[in-house]
């Protein structure tokens, strides 16, 4: 009945997961009273669960990404912790098999659900207003993207209480991922995790590319598009191109778990290494779709901070689809030692090394920018600096573990980890930091506290550069990675500093916190009236803040590349425009409750509840077959409601 | 096809613009519709070369188990390929009828095209029941699994796109022929014409090569 549920998954004997896990339930109860006591409901359900408004949707996707962010820092916390205190004949405080668990959820959470809702969160907040339209291609489908994240996200938190979560690392190699070596439901959690939420990402993908391409003001041709929006169009393609293999090797690691196929096992002919190829080949392409949205970040912010255009607009758009292309062409890599042999490394890593031209060119594009800019370095102007430096290490670093010689030392050390880190911190958190900074003004109408920001950027700066400096040379004096014991007690002093580099990241996080709460509760006296509040140079910053539900009364005529910097220095004094009735779509519960029984079917597909599973699934399409069943998707707004509420702004 | 199927056109924008680089402004819904189902169709072939990259590796993992020259019966896969093709075909017909806002017509070539569609994947599941029975089931070898799971995932599309054939018969019925079930009637026969073209791969390189 309940197949493989009972009483045994709640690991009573472990308090670590079950009082953390209580703590979450608190304050999720504590919520939803609170939300239940103060009447919220209508409003929350109204305006924003069953909202297909891309801004609404890009706030809950930072949102999501943000909340995620603390159970990914926490896990990442506790590993630095053990490894710190876990020295010579010291066993610290995690038993084997619940790091082992630690740092698979650190990094399949950082990846899935902190980077990747950051950066698409972020696309959807600004990318249609940038492009100066209403709302994406298909608004009810990115509500339906939205909650298929949230719902894997769901699920893999759902492990920390119920059953366990993976202990074979956030790549799942096989034969470790197999049947015989992972028997419990660990993986399963993080195939159907990643499963489901990678369904809303594609989703996500398609719909972004179409708007991109197809939806764009008059006038806007594709060489007048702001530099955010071409990284955003190079990420959707990648995703577009590179997810469905990703979608495909884990159906097959699930076929063989389920019904016990033989593509990756040892034994039936299965080939380990056809996994390996076939996940990177999903997995370089996705660092790029993360770091390219960042790329794109910086860009605006460092044009609108230097009060310049930015230097080389066309070499930036051509270095953006050089890395798109290129990125495929690196994937192999990763395994450098499995054993490819001499000419087939060489020719990857050559192509490794090739791809940091393109990103040298981005690097001085930034620097020429601000040379003899007026430089104003405002938060998101310093993480922006703050990145430049950090990722040129990190992307040198990078250079030196693509010649394969080098790799053969550091494969699987903490030099590698240093590596990664260095760049996805550097470059993809600093990114989503420094747009949230800069773009929270345009969803929310008011500024965010200067002095905290720059105080949680110093912290999260001096932090990462404490917490991964050493493990650069702990990888070099030979500590491989996921060490669950310290075996020799001459690192333990730089395992220290990592550990002190965490704590200085953790009061970062707290500053970003305090910033929250302090701007809000001081927001009257920091409201952003004109909608432009940096002096900004693309079009989001030509409508209010926020904007209305359908972003431009009147959709603007592009004429240059930055559009609102030529028509605030050029256009005559704005005269009313004949307004006209204004389409928008309707809400749509569709997404919130498909996403309810995908839970309810991921759940029971990791449990095999059979019968639950199936129930789950066909609901979940009768919703969408239901959703698609209407032909009136959109009201108008009249015109005269709309001269009404462009009077007002 | 005609002028009457093609929905409103964007506002009017200066003709220097409007010249297929990009400034026209928005597209149609019908443009924007297909477009982002070309892209899905684009996505779910990425999806398929996986699998066929995965079954061109385990071609010859047959674990001491059976070959495909010794399972695969090609008559039947030949019917079933006749099949399949024909209903693109009949699907054809029936987008024509559609545009002509002939829905009666349409709905008869929607039956032809369900039972042709119906019957190749009543085909195929005899085919694989015929092999489990053999011994030669999804988990006997690398070999079947990848056999078993490409084929299978395309008869699964094909089985999908049957339910999505009658979801949307459904709706020609009960609404007629409006734009918007002509942009989804315009999607479907896209996905089903695609799914032709994957079978082709799977004839050409499991069967024939097989």
């Amino acid at each position: 009945m309940l197949g493989k549920l009972s009483w045994d998954a709640i690991p009573f004997n472990e308090p670590l997961p079950l009082l953390s896990g209580a703590v979450i339930g608190i304050v999720i109860l504590a919520i939803l009273v609170t939300v239940t006591l103060k009447g919220w409901w209508p409003y929350l359900w109204r305006e924003w669960l069953t909202s297909v408004d891309h801004k609404r949707i890009g706030v809950m996707y930072v949102a999501l990404g943000l909340i995620m962010l603390l159970r990914g820092f926490s896990d990442a916390i506790m590993m630095r912790t053990q490894q710190a205190i876990a020295v010579g004949s010291a066993q610290g405080y995690l038993p084997p098999q619940h790091y082992d668990q630690v740092f698979s959820a650190h990094g399949t959470i950082m990846i899935f659900f902190v980077a990747m809702p950051l950066v698409i969160g972020l696309m959807n907040l600004v990318v249609p207003l940038q492009l100066g339209v209403r709302d994406v291609a298909f608004p009810v489908l990115n509500s339906i993207s939205l909650w298929l994240t949230a719902t894997g996200a769901l699920l893999i938190n759902l492990s920390l209480v119920i059953g366990n979560f993976a202990r074979t690392g956030w790549m799942g190699y096989p034969p470790l991922s197999e049947l015989p070596f992972s028997p419990d439901v660990g993986v399963d959690y993080y195939l159907w995790s990643l499963q489901i939420s990678g369904v809303g990402t594609l989703l996500t993908g398609i719909n972004f590319v179409t708007t991109i391409l197809k939806l764009r003001a008059p006038g806007m041709t594709y060489f007048r598009m702001p530099v955010f929006c071409w990284t955003a169009l190079a990420t959707n393609l990648l995703i577009v191109a590179a997810f469905p293999v990703l979608t495909a090797t884990f159906v097959m690691l699930l076929l063989d778990r389920y019904l016990g196929m033989h593509f990756f096992t040892n034994d039936g002919g299965g080939n380990q290494m056809m996994y390996v190829n076939l996940f990177w080949a999903w997995g370089h392409p996705e660092v790029y779709i993360l770091i390219l949205p960042a790329f794109g970040i910086f860009s605006e912010v460092v044009a609108t901070f230097s009060g310049k255009a930015l230097f080389s607009y066309r070499s930036m758009v051509w270095a953006t689809l050089g890395i798109c292309v290129l990125s495929y062409m690196v994937w192999l890599h990763h395994f450098f030692t499995m054993g490819a042999g001499a000419n087939v490394n060489a020719f990857f890593g050559i192509m490794s090394a090739i791809i940091a031209v393109p990103t040298g060119v981005k690097v001085f594009n930034w620097l020429f920018t601000m040379f003899r800019g007026r430089v104003v370095f405002q938060t998101p102007m310093l993480f922006s600096v703050g990145f430049m430096v950090t990722f040129v290490i990190g992307g040198l670093t990078g250079v030196l573990l693509a010649v394969p010689p080098v790799d053969f030392v550091l494969h699987n050390s903490t030099f590698l980890v240093a590596h990664f880190h260095n760049v996805i911190i550097g470059g993809v958190i600093f990114g989503a930091l420094a747009g949230i900074n800069y773009w929270f003004p345009k969803a929310f109408g008011f500024t965010l506290d200067e002095r905290l920001g720059k105080a949680s950027f110093w912290c999260w700066l001096i932090g990462f550069y404490l917490a991964f400096m050493p493990l650069y040379a702990l990888g070099l004096m030979g500590m491989t990675r996921r060490l669950e014991h310290i075996p020799d007690p001459s690192w333990q002093p730089l395992l220290l500093v990592a550990e002190a580099g965490a704590i200085v990241i953790f009061c970062g996080i707290l500053c970003q916190a305090a910033q929250l709460y302090v701007s809000i509760r001081t927001r009257e006296r920091r409201l952003d009236l004109t909608g432009d509040p940096w002096n900004g140079r693309t079009l989001e910053w030509s409508t209010s803040s926020p904007p209305p539900a359908y972003n431009f009364a009147v959709l603007p005529r592009v004429e240059t590349i930055d559009a609102f910097w030529h028509m605030k220095h050029t256009a005559p004094a704005p005269v009313e425009p004949a307004y006209e009735a204004i389409e928008i779509p309707h809400n749509s519960p569709a997404g919130f409750i498909t996403a309810f029984f995908a839970v309810v079917m991921g759940f029971s597909l990791i449990w095999q509840i059979w019968w639950l599973a199936i129930l789950g699934f066909l609901a979940a399409a009768t919703v969408v077959l239901i959703a698609g069943w209407s032909i009136e998707r959109e009201h108008e707004i009249p015109a005269s409601e709309v001269a009404q509420m462009e009077r007002t702004r | 096809m005609t002028i009457a199927t093609i929905d409103k056109a964007p506002a009017a924008v200066p003709t220097e613009l409007a010249r297929g680089r990009g400034g026209g402004g928005p597209a149609s819904k019908r443009i924007v519709v297909a477009y982002g189902f070309w892209i899905f169709i684009l996505s779910d072939m990425v999806m398929f070369s996986a699998l066929f990259a995965a079954y061109a590796v385990l071609r010859g993992n047959t674990a001491g188990g059976p070959t495909g020259a010794q399972l695969f019966n090609l008559r039947s896969v030949f019917i079933e390929t006749m099949c399949l093709l024909l209903s693109s075909y009949t699907c054809g017909l029936g987008a024509l009828s559609a545009e002509r806002r002939r829905p009666a017509l349409f709905l008869m070539f929607a039956v032809f095209t369900f039972v042709l569609g119906a019957a190749f994947l009543f085909i195929e599941a005899t085919e694989f029941a015929a092999l489990v029975e053999k011994d030669a089931g999804p988990s006997r070898s690398g070999f079947l699994s990848a056999f078993f799971t490409l084929v299978g995932m395309h008869g699964a599309h094909v089985a999908s796109g049957l339910i999505a054939l009658v979801y949307l018969a459904a709706q020609v019925i009960a609404k007629g022929l409006p734009a918007a079930v002509l942009r989804r009637l315009l999607c479907w026969s896209l996905f089903w014409h695609a799914l032709d073209i994957v079978w082709v791969g799977v004839f050409t390189l499991v069967y024939l090569m097989g």
